[in-house]
């Protein structure tokens, strides 16, 4: 065995933290914030890989750095969402549940394994109301922040906050706090700071809708994207783009036994839920 | 809980790694109590201890498929329960009902429901129809050790198929068997002690391409004939006002009838009996 030198615990760390940072910093960015409807998650992603997604009814999942590292954060918060709403019930998952447990897991990778996962990930939770609308943010190393209703993570994610600080309104409609979240990805990694105009392609977004009952994820692409990012209120449904899994709304008498039981916050009890309220759709029903 | 859980209070690897899209076999890893299948019976035949189910119906129709369950379980000459539902949808798409014990039943529609809801989530796409009834045909054969022993359940799988391989076979129907045989029906079909009477009148009444009000007619017509014959199958009861559970799955996903269209069909059928009661 070759004669080992002594580094200090506090090295180790601040160097793996030094590891962990750089690489999320590599990466684009991506931002989720409240309005009026609900919550809105966008990542500038030129991939077809996902980094947003749907982990249970109300809570939706974010995350920048290492595709393969968050990607199985992404699936065991899935598996651990699913479980525990089978073995109790649907309203028993919270965001909060799911973002402890990934708290616990970063922080035990963080401190036991030789390479810490280079991710950051956002848990959200839609509410009724935008004061009720949770989001939290686990670091590389488990650490936990509640935020106050946006956050950005990636590449020059300080920058991207204070844009969204400024502009950030939580009752904004969706074609406002989706231009926002435009204007803040594009306003840093333009040459020589010049702000970019980011494209449909160039973004992946997703809503969790607070009216829909049930399962509120839903992705927005293709047409019905872009005709958003132009500016329009309303989409009608013969115009949008084509959409992976594309389940329709839920119907409004669900038996009670039912994996997408009713959501009984009474949160859009009077809302015609056949009618898109933002005049879009998208997959996760 | 599961095995594995380490101090750390990490989740444990079956969580983290790649592992499976299925959510069943999942469990079979971190909860294997959780699984209908999995747990040990006592010896000998334990038929009268759970409440069962009976005669669920499924068609095709021209947009889709429409299922329909009575509402009666009964244990022994006992009812059981005058208004369980025992037709779910299993998803956006699709249809299930359960015949046999009607708790085990009621727990497989329940699994299968995570079970598709879990795949799209990690895959990012729905399963095919035709994965879902293999998956669900899988879980049936699961159950074969409890069916030995008298807590049979036998569902019925039906749904409206995204990419049909025939454009005009839009709505699909699938049976199966204690031990996990997956098979389709083209028409109707129909599961439970009642299903024999409710065959005999679709087999005379159904026509291919029929409309989905003519389709929801004829369940509860159906219905109403395996209740004249059979003791565990519940007519619709007028003085309750609780009549079959009537589901449609169409391209614009799936639909349960509202108490009022139901009663005004069951009314309907019952006041044609009153004139002729073979109907």
């Amino acid at each position: 065995m070759a004669m080992q030198f002594y580094a200090s615990p506090e090295q180790v760390q601040r160097d793996r933290s030094e590891y962990a940072r750089k690489g999320i910093a590599r990466g684009r960015s991506a931002v989720v914030l409240t309005y009026e409807g609900g919550i809105l998650l966008v990542a500038e992603n030129i991939t077809t890989l996902r980094k947003i997604s749907e982990i249970y009814d109300k809570i939706g999942f974010a995350a920048v750095g290492r595709y393969n590292e968050f990607e199985n954060l992404r699936r065991a918060g899935i598996r651990m969402a699913d479980l525990n709403g089978y073995s109790y019930d649907r309203r028993d998952v919270t965001g909060r549940g799911l973002a402890n447990a990934y708290t616990q897991t970063l922080g035990a990778i963080f401190s036991e394994t030789q390479k810490p996962y280079e991710v950051e990930v956002c848990v959200a939770q839609v509410g009724a109301s935008p004061d009720a609308d949770e989001l939290y943010r686990i670091t590389y190393d488990g650490s936990v922040m509640d935020e106050p209703g946006f956050m950005a993570m990636g590449g020059q994610a300080e920058a991207i906050s204070n844009v969204l600080r400024e502009r950030h309104d939580m009752s904004a409609t969706l074609t406002a706090a989706l231009a926002l979240a435009a204007q803040a990805l594009g306003s840093v990694g333009g040459e020589n700071g010049a702000p970019r105009k980011l494209e449909a392609k160039q973004l992946e977004v997703a809503v969790l809708d607070r009216r829909r009952k049930g399962r509120a994820f839903r992705r927005i692409a293709g047409a019905a994207l872009t005709t958003l990012l132009a500016g329009e209120k309303d989409v009608p449904e013969e115009k949008l783009g084509d959409v992976d899994a594309a389940p329709p709304s839920p119907g409004e008498a669900k038996p009670t036994v039912s994996a997408a039981s009713v959501n009984l916050e009474g949160a859009g009890a009077a809302e015609d839920p056949e009618a898109p309220r933002d005049g879009v759709d998208g997959d996760g029903s | 809980m599961a095995p594995g859980f380490d101090p750390s209070g990490r989740l444990p690897d079956i969580f983290t790694n790649a592992g499976t899209s299925s959510f069943t076999q999942f469990l079979t890893h971190a909860a294997p109590e959780l699984l209908p299948g999995r747990r040990p019976l006592p010896p000998g035949l334990s038929v009268d201890v759970a409440p069962h189910g009976t005669t669920i119906v499924a068609m095709a129709t021209a947009e889709g498929v429409v299922m329909a369950g009575d509402r009666r379980a009964t244990m022994g000459n006992l009812i059981a329960s005058r208004d369980i539902e025992k037709v779910h949808p299993a998803d956006a798409y699709s249809l299930i009902g359960i015949a046999g014990t009607a708790g085990i039943g009621i727990e497989l529609m329940r699994l299968f429901q995570v079970e598709l809801e879990h795949y799209e989530k990690i895959e990012g796409i729905m399963l095919s129809l035709d994965g879902k009834a293999n998956r669900l045909a899988g879980m049936v054969r699961g159950n074969l050790g409890a069916a030995m022993q008298g807590l049979a359940v036998v569902p019925l799988f039906a749904g409206f198929d995204l990419a049909p391989s025939d454009p005009a076979r839009v709505g699909r129907i699938f049976s199966f068997d204690v031990a996990g045989g997956l098979y389709e029906e083209t028409g109707f079909d129909a599961i439970g002690s009642g299903s024999v009477f409710a065959k005999s009148a679709l087999k005379k009444r159904y026509r291919p391409g029929v409309s989905t009000p003519d389709a929801i007619r004829l369940a509860v017509e159906a219905l109403y004939d395996a209740a004249d014959d059979d003791t565990a199958t519940g007519g619709p009861d007028l003085t309750r006002k609780i009549y079959p559970v009537v589901m449609t799955a169409t391209a614009q996903g799936t639909h349960r009838l509202a108490e009022e269209e139901i009663n005004a069909v069951a009314e309907q059928v019952v006041a044609g009996r009153m004139e002729n009661p073979g109907g």
